[in-house]
C-alpha cells in the first residue's frame, strides 16, 4: 500500500514538471471517472456486507458433504455468490483442508471466489456490459470446474 | 443525474438509514453488517485514491499506438504476457481491474486481452499468492496457476474474438 502511494506522489510529480496542464487534467479525468462509478460501487459495498454474513460454519458444512460430487458443486455455487478479501478466504480454505475436505473441493471454491463475481455484477456490468458480463462470468465458472477437476485428479481424489 | 443513478443513491441512503437504526435499537445483525461495511469501504478508500490518480496520469500520457501495439488486436501473444504481469501486480485486485479494463479499452485494448486481464487480476496476484500457497501448499497453488492461466487465455480468445464478430461495444462510460 505504501509502495502504491509512493508510486504515485512520485508519477504524479514528474508528470507535473513534465506538463502543469495535462497533469491537472489527469485529475479531472480521474474526478469524472470515480464519480461515475461512485454509486455502482457502494452498492456493490452494500451486497458484499450482506453476502459475507454467510458464516464459515455454512459454508464448512456445504463444502464437507459426503458425496463429493455435492461437495464440489456447492463449493462453486458459494464460491460464486460469495467474495471475501484473501486475508479472510485462505485461512478458512486452510480449516477446510484441516477438517478433511477434499483438495478438489477447496479448489473449486477458492477459484469461484476469485473469478466469478454475482456480487461485483453492478461495477462489472457498468464498463463491461450486460452481456460482456454475463459471458465473462459463465466462461470463468466452466473455468473454475475445470481447475477444481484437475487438483482433484492431481490430488488422487478422483478416478 | 439520471434516474438509474437517482435510485443507486435512494438504495444507499436507505442502507445507511438503516445502519443507524440498526445501532440505536442494538439490532445485533444489523451492526454486524455496518462492520462488513467498513471493513471493505476503509481498504477501498485506502486504494481509490491513488489507483484513480494513475488511471487519469495513463489516460492523458500513454499514447493510443503503445496499447494498440501491445494490447491491440495485432499485437499476437505478447498481450497476454503484459495482461498476466499488469493483472499480478494490480493492486485492489478485481475492483481496481474494471475501471483500469476501462482505460485501456479507449486506448484501443482488444476485447481477447481486457478480459483475460480482469478474469486473472484476482487469480494471479502476487501477494495472494504467496498466502495460498503457504496454506494450502506449494503444489496446489503451482496447479492452479498452471491450470488456470492458459485456459483462461483460450478462453478470453475465444470470447474475444466473438464479442469482435458479434460487433460489441462496451459501455461508454468516461
Amino acid at each position: 500500500m505504501t509502495g502504491l502511494y509512493i508510486f504515485t506522489i512520485i508519477s504524479v510529480l514528474i508528470s507535473f514538471l513534465m506538463d502543469r496542464k495535462k497533469t491537472i487534467l489527469a485529475f479531472k479525468v480521474a474526478l469524472k471517472k470515480f464519480v461515475a462509478i461512485l454509486p455502482s460501487f457502494l452498492k456493490m459495498l452494500i451486497y458484499i456486507s450482506f453476502i459475507l454474513m454467510i458464516s464459515d460454519q455454512l459454508i464448512i458444512k456445504y463444502l464437507g458433504q459426503e458425496n463429493s460430487i455435492l461437495g464440489l458443486v456447492s463449493s462453486l455455487i458459494l464460491g460464486s455468490i460469495t467474495i471475501m478479501p484473501g486475508f479472510i478466504a485462505y485461512p478458512l480454505a486452510g480449516i477446510l483442508v484441516e477438517k478433511g475436505i477434499s483438495y478438489m473441493v477447496v479448489a473449486g471454491f477458492v477459484t469461484s471466489l476469485m473469478m466469478v463475481g454475482v456480487i461485483t455484477y453492478p461495477v462489472e456490468k457498468e464498463y463491461l456490459g450486460v452481456k460482456g458480463t454475463l459471458m465473462r462470468n459463465g466462461m470463468s465458472f466452466i473455468i473454475s470446474i475445470i481447475v477444481a477437476l484437475i487438483i482433484g485428479i492431481s490430488y488422487g481424489e478422483v478416478f | 443525474m439520471n434516474k438509474k443513478t437517482k435510485i443507486s443513491y435512494i438504495f444507499i441512503i436507505l442502507f445507511f438509514i438503516f445502519s443507524v437504526s440498526a445501532f440505536l435499537v442494538h439490532f445485533d445483525f444489523g451492526v454486524k453488517i455496518w462492520n462488513n461495511f467498513m471493513m471493505f469501504a476503509i481498504e477501498m478508500i485506502k486504494i481509490i485514491p491513488p489507483a484513480f490518480v494513475l488511471i487519469g496520469l495513463f489516460d492523458v500520457w500513454v499514447k493510443r499506438e503503445t496499447i494498440e501495439k501491445n494490447f491491440g488486436k495485432s499485437s499476437g501473444m505478447i498481450k497476454y504476457l503484459w495482461a498476466i504481469l499488469l493483472a499480478a501486480t494490480t493492486v485492489g485486485g478485481t475492483f481496481m481491474a474494471f475501471p483500469i479494463l476501462n482505460a485501456l479499452y479507449h486506448k484501443g485494448a482488444h476485447y481477447s486481452s481486457l478480459i483475460a486481464y480482469v478474469t486473472m487480476a484476482s487469480l494471479v496476484r502476487i501477494p495472494m499468492t504467496v498466502i495460498e500457497s503457504s496454506t494450502l501448499g506449494i503444489k496446489f497453488t503451482l496447479i492452479r496457476m498452471g491450470v488456470s492461466i492458459p485456459v483462461v487465455i483460450i478462453f478470453s480468445m475465444f470470447l474475444g474474438s466473438y464479442l469482435e464478430k458479434s460487433d460489441y461495444k462496451l459501455p461508454d462510460l468516461k
